[in-house]
């Protein structure tokens, strides 16, 4: 699947987006910030404080207890300032 | 049936409003709304605003929003334009066009929309600071933080919080 970073997150990680395949038994949302946060310093930055991290799967808002087993792209972002 | 449109170039707020009631006798009004890039962030002067956004989503939420406000409000028209990219104090970010038959219609559907926009369309704003003298605070970019306040009035058109209305 891809992944998408935006904003802070995207700095924090250093790249705006990539390919990952995560290990089987990643099954949420939450669980894949807990996954991505032991690839390296820069990861654990990011996700140093996941509950302030929001994610869109496929283009739309989600929760962290989402299921991410049919998902295409997954976006981690901190709280939005449109507007 | 609402226009969204998101692009780095400034809009014209009232050749957008026009546009929307061009050859309409059905419309009793019509709310322009636009946000603008203020000179300052909490007294700092700041040189510019870039705004980052999610392309493909932004656009897909900001239209689940507009239908949204026509499925609680009778519409006669909504027009949505974003800017992203660079943006110079004094120029405009977001424009919200309402159009109803009655102005209260108008007025409710573009807060709802503002207040969604806020806090739910995916936008990022970064705030550059004029270069300062040394040992002052100012000079870089910082992520601006979403306020709680805007969560709270955009709480306030939930179910079950009607009172706004």
């Amino acid at each position: 699947m891809k992944l998408r970073y935006f904003a802070w997150v995207r700095e924090r990680i250093g790249k705006p987006e990539e390919e990952i395949d995560p290990p089987a038994g990643i099954a949420t949302v939450a669980d894949l910030m807990t996954w991505l946060s032991q690839r390296g310093e820069e990861y654990a930055h990011a996700f140093e404080n996941p509950k302030v991290i929001r994610a869109a799967i496929d283009r739309a808002h989600v929760r962290a207890d989402a299921a991410i087993s049919d998902a295409r792209e997954i976006a981690f972002f901190p709280p939005m300032t449109g507007g | 049936m609402g226009t969204v449109r998101l692009q780095r170039e400034p809009f014209d707020a009232a050749s957008e409003a026009a546009e929307l009631r061009r050859g309409r006798g059905d419309i009793g009004a019509i709310v322009t709304f636009a946000g603008i890039c203020r000179q300052d962030e909490a007294g700092t002067p700041l040189v510019a605003m870039t705004l980052e956004h999610y392309p493909g989503m932004a656009e897909a939420e900001i239209a689940r929003h507009v239908e949204a406000a026509e499925r609680r409000w009778p519409l006669l028209g909504v027009t949505v334009v974003h800017r992203h990219g660079r943006i110079l104090p004094g120029e405009d970010i977001v424009l919200v066009v309402t159009a109803a038959a009655h102005r209260q219609d108008a007025f409710a559907a573009a807060e709802f929309l503002m207040d969604y926009l806020k806090t739910r369309a995916p936008f990022w704003k970064q705030i550059e600071f004029a270069p300062g003298k040394p040992g002052e605070q100012t000079g870089g970019k910082i992520w601006v933080d979403a306020k709680q306040s805007d969560d709270t009035l955009a709480n306030r058109w939930m179910p079950g919080r009607r009172a706004a209305e």
